[in-house]
């Protein structure tokens, strides 16, 4: 960097660098003891006063991912021993494995609604940012403005009409209809963010495809895409966030096949009281795929926040 | 895959010809690229709208297939707007709603400035304070009321250790006076970095040239403050703020894994009504009104306050 | 082991033979709450998918969410659950709006008749209207409201000493509930092995139906009705008498004094977690909890406790919990479901469902000789199914329970108005209800 008369001295940037790292600090510590909370046992998750040290356990991830059952201590007391370490762990709380939980289907539903509406989103999305980026649309403001006020519905106030409507036309419960949903109310900030990508592409590159004897449409592939595609990924990450981490549709839409997760994890229950080290086992693996994300595409991160309001 | 025989083909075809065979016209391509966007928006968004209002008028339940429905006029908008908790609940939203929008704006801001001096590792320390608003806002409600809990949670025994205070006796979700502040520190938690990435992105619009000038002229720091980084930044400020404010009047998820809207109803935010009279009371024709009364009002705040944005940005 | 499945796959096989349609093996799915019960029955399960042919899946939602999602599940027609283990209170709803198909032929054709089973569960699961024949549901779990206690630390010596110097009485099991808020409040606050700890843990809960099954136990006592035992639906004098005012008053001074900091906003599972963390001394919970209790290692194996509600000024009830399995009416699948319904009132499963934790409620179970014996908490539970008493299972049930939530917490928690105020509110709300529902 070049010297200027403006930059902060060393001191004051000290000090906003240790400010900045405290708050940082304070604002990680309910989420470490999220994480925490997962690798500990659930008594001492629930440990009058908490605990800070503990000594670690699976039984939270084993516990997410196991239903579990008391037995009669005869039946209990002829079983064979445990075969493997989770069933171990199991049989140290005194129960046995009833079956899997239903955590990986919920999480499975929530990567296939997730991924799809994001995939269907960024394809209509980006064919009618193209559209209004570079051709004449009758009404095309009108259009633009109606498309983003969809997004200012309070969730719970389209959801009445939504579920009816799925229920007449058996979308309620089905992928299909939550990937559908969540495309739609992606496609507002989808169509803004991408027409502000595309309007930066400069039209000569087009044109001079089409004098090259491209038709429009394989300009439209061949040029604009591959100059939008950070703009599409970045997109993609806000659509995708969304999908991740909705709730009020999810729970009310869904409920035994296309379940998502963030309806389920609050809901893990263990033996009589809740399994808290199940639900921050749960609430950690859920976060991962998104923290990844975020931390590979951190640079695009804020124009997707400001819907395309802020360039760079 | 089909295409490929027609792309040899207009290869090798002189170019006006080309274009009729694979190409389409303009016009076409454009109703195409925009119309499956315009008809999910159609079925998905504004039908459902018009059914809204058109149960509005209703005394339909969902949970009563065998009553008839009867036109009961504006017989459901007379109720709710005569109705005493649901201006309750309008109370409760708006103080939710203003003191996020405060603390988060100030916090945010401050963060924003602090981050834009630059200092080593700032890009790893604005990561990591971007990490709370990646989770599910319904997962962080939970988890919430974990750490509020008095005899086994982080929050009080944090407090007690920074205060002295006896970790047990105060209950941030059991206690009426306490209760909004518990959802507005975890709202202001997780939503903060938004603020604060917006603000950032203000901050380094600014041009540096402006306060080299200021320099030259001796203007203090204090000063610059004001009347550069201020009125600079304002748009990005506003623009935090229609969206935070947008996203709060719409709380749910977060409030209502929360506190459930309790105690009492001090935490009944509108969503949470709502949700309350259409999906476990089942009252269609009634919410349908609710509904309609609550977007008319965050459609006529968002366009008065879009209209004040404009004209700060003109300026 | 080997010896049991053998013989329950006999029992299978004799029924899969009795069935003279052809056997079509099918998946059916179980929907219930998620909690000890259900772990149970999943395991108790095995032996149907054994005997029959079927395959089970199962969906269990946790409490706080449960009735507003299976109760959503079936408004929309949804085709998830093929039998429900439904809330006991939704069977009104469950028979009129058609969501559950109607039993009594089946019962007849198969010889299962609801004089084996305890009288209040079949007037609390499986009767619509209520007090006539007409079946929606097989008692499937009885349950209901008692309490738990730290026998260990109630047997304490200077924790008895201190107790009778300070009440003129011996610590023990109360007798009243007035004993109940003594020994709560003694609690309260008191040091033992070096952490402080509190009286009770009562239900609060805002969101689902919590507060309103804990308040109840103390409402019923001290003079609550739901209505005119002459005029049905007459409410006035009846829901806001002076005794329910003083019940619902008790409740508030029991939340107020001997609760601990924070137990705003908490049913089943909070109470657990207070109780088994070594919080509280007494805890007020479904008694499905009691066999997780007894098998804990901190609370269980003869630390705890357990008694029925204890009486009041106006007698002596406990909120009824519980639930009848009924088979869906947007089942493909009811054959297959009613099948496993036969299955399940056979006496030597029900036998079996008390072994796993499971609360049966047939008669030739829980009145066998060995049954008071078997559990620590059999007795107590025998005696707390003598005194049960329910919310309103109209099919408006959700409303009139969201009113009563919301003015109960709003008194009791919140703090706001008075307990006359609440229950007058509670009428004026119930009536436009009733109103509007054509009752009145």
């Amino acid at each position: 960097m070049s010297f200027s008369v403006t930059a902060p001295s060393p001191a004051a940037r000290w000090i906003a660098g240790l400010l900045v790292a405290l708050y940082a600090i304070v604002t990680l510590l309910p989420l470490a003891w999220i994480i925490a909370t997962g690798f500990k046992s659930p008594a001492d998750a629930i440990a009058y006063p908490p605990k800070v040290l503990f000594e670690p356990s699976l039984e939270g991830y084993v516990n997410l991912f196991t239903t579990r059952t008391r037995i009669a201590e005869a039946d209990f007391a002829a079983l064979p021993p445990p075969g493997t370490w989770y069933e171990e762990i199991v049989r140290d709380q005194g129960m046995v494995i009833a079956g899997p939980s239903r955590y990986g289907e919920r999480f499975l539903n929530s990567v296939i609604i997730g991924f799809g509406s994001t995939a269907l989103c960024m394809v209509l999305g980006t064919a009618a940012a193209y559209a209004f980026s570079r051709f004449r649309v009758p009404l095309k403001d009108d259009l633009m403005f109606f498309i983003l006020s969809t997004r200012m519905m309070p969730p719970i106030a389209v959801a009445i009409p939504i579920f009816l409507m799925f229920r007449q036309i058996g979308l309620n419960d089905t992928h299909l209809g939550m990937i559908l949903l969540y495309t739609a109310v992606n496609l507002s900030l989808s169509v803004w963010l991408l027409k502000g990508f595309i309007d930066e592409i400069p039209v000569e590159y087009e044109e001079a495809a089409l004098i090259d004897g491209y038709t429009r449409f394989q300009a439209f592939r061949k040029v604009v895409l591959p100059q939008a595609a950070t703009g599409i990924a970045s997109t993609a990450i806000f659509c995708l966030i969304f999908a991740w981490n909705e709730y009020a549709f999810a729970v009310l839409l869904t409920s035994g096949t296309a379940q998502t997760a963030p309806p389920f994890i609050p809901t893990i229950i263990g033996t009589g009281g809740k399994d808290w080290p199940a639900v921050a086992a749960g609430a950690t693996i859920f976060l991962v795929p998104v923290m990844v994300f975020t931390i590979l595409l951190r640079k695009h991160l804020l124009r997707g926040i400001t819907f395309g309001a802020v360039r760079k | 895959m089909t295409h490929a025989p027609m792309e040899k083909l207009a290869r090798a075809t002189p170019r006006p010809v080309a274009r009729r065979i694979s190409g389409l016209s303009d016009r076409a391509i454009a109703w195409i690229f925009v119309a499956p966007s315009i008809f999910l928006l159609l079925a998905v968004n504004i039908f459902p709208l018009i059914w809204t209002v058109r149960l509005s008028f209703t005394d339909y339940r969902v949970n009563r297939p065998n009553r008839d429905v009867e036109w009961v006029g504006l017989r459901n908008y007379e109720r709710i707007l005569t109705d005493d908790g649901i201006w309750a609940t309008m109370q409760a939203t708006a103080h939710f709603l203003i003191w996020t929008l405060v603390l988060q704006v100030l916090i945010g801001f401050a963060l924003a400035f602090l981050i834009n001096r630059k200092f080593r590792g700032s890009d790893l320390w604005t990561t990591a304070i971007v990490l709370p608003m990646m989770l599910s806002p319904a997962v962080v409600g939970n988890f919430w009321t974990f750490l509020y809990q008095p005899q086994i949670g982080l929050f009080n025994y944090a407090i007690g250790f920074l205060t002295g205070a006896d970790p047990a006796s105060f209950s941030m979700i059991g206690d009426v006076a306490l209760a909004p502040w518990a959802i507005i520190i975890a709202d202001t938690w997780m939503w903060t970095p938004f603020v604060m990435l917006i603000c950032l992105a203000g901050l380094r619009s600014i041009p540096e040239s402006i306060y080299e000038a200021a320099e030259c002229d001796r203007a203090s720091k204090w000063r610059q403050f004001w009347t550069i980084t201020i009125p600079m930044a304002l748009p990005f400020l506003m623009l935090a703020v229609l969206f935070r404010g947008i996203e709060n009047f719409k709380m749910f998820d977060l409030v209502v894994q929360l506190t459930g809207g309790g105690p009492g109803n001090t935490t009944t935010l509108t969503s949470i009504d709502l949700k309350r009279e259409a999906f476990e009371r089942w009252r269609t024709g009634y919410s349908s009104a609710y509904a309609v009364i609550l977007f008319v009002t965050v459609f006529g705040l968002a366009s008065i306050y879009v209209k004040a944005l404009n004209k700060v940005k003109e300026r | 082991m080997n010896a049991r499945v053998m013989t329950s796959a006999a029992a299978g096989a004799l029924l899969a033979a009795a069935a003279s349609s052809p056997a079509l093996s099918e998946d059916l799915t179980l929907c219930w709450a998620a909690w000890d019960p259900a772990n149970a029955l999943v395991e108790l399960s095995k032996d149907f998918e054994a005997a029959s042919g079927h395959s089970m899946s199962f969906e269990f939602v946790p409490w706080p969410n449960f009735a507003d999602r299976m109760l959503n599940e079936l408004n929309s027609g949804g085709q998830l659950c093929d039998l429900m283990i439904g809330d006991s209170q939704w069977i009104g709803g469950g028979a009129e709006s058609g969501h559950y198909v109607k039993l009594n032929d089946f019962f007849d054709a198969e010889g299962i008749t609801m004089d084996d089973f305890i009288p209040a569960t079949v007037t609390g699961y499986s009767e619509w209207p209520k007090g006539t024949p007409n079946y929606w549901a097989l008692p499937a779990f009885g349950d209901v409201v008692g309490w738990t206690y730290r026998k260990d630390w109630f047997e304490r010596p200077e924790i008895q000493a201190a107790f009778q110097e300070e009440y003129g009485r011996d610590l023990g099991v109360p007798a009243t509930l007035e004993e109940l808020k003594d020994i709560a409040q003694f609690f309260q606050g008191r040091e033992i092995d070096g952490t402080t700890v509190y009286g009770a843990a009562i239900y609060t809960e805002r969101g689902s139906e919590g507060i309103t099954m804990g308040v109840t136990n103390a409402l019923y006592n001290y003079g609550f009705e739901y209505e005119n035992p002459e005029t049905p639906y007459d409410l006035e004098g009846f829901v806001n008498s002076p005794g329910a005012v003083a019940g619902l008053e008790y409740y508030k001074e029991l939340y107020d004094t001997a609760t601990p900091p924070g137990a705003s906003n908490w049913y089943m599972a909070e109470d657990i977690d207070a109780y088994k963390s070594g919080q509280v001394a007494l805890q007020m919970n479904f008694a499905f909890i009691w066999p997780g209790v007894e098998a804990d290692p901190n609370v269980g194996g003869g630390k705890s406790g357990y008694f029925a509600n204890p009486p009041g000024p106006a007698g002596q009830f406990a909120q009824l919990g519980g639930q009848g399995i009924s088979v869906v009416a947007y089942s493909q699948k009811q054959d297959a479901a009613l099948e496993y319904i036969k299955w399940f009132a056979q006496p030597k499963i029900q036998a079996r469902w008390w072994e796993l934790g499971g609360y049966s409620a047939l008669k030739a179970v829980v009145e066998d000789p060995g049954f008071a014996d078997s559990q620590p908490y059999a007795q107590t539970f025998l005696d707390s199914m003598a005194i049960v008493k329910d919310f309103w299972a109209e099919p408006a049930y959700a409303d009139l329970l969201l009113a009563m939530q919301e003015k109960v917490h709003d008194y009791v928690v919140a703090g706001n108005g008075t307990a006359q105020e609440a229950l007058d509110g509670l009428v004026e709300e119930w009536t436009v209800i009733f109103e509007d529902e054509g009752k009145i």
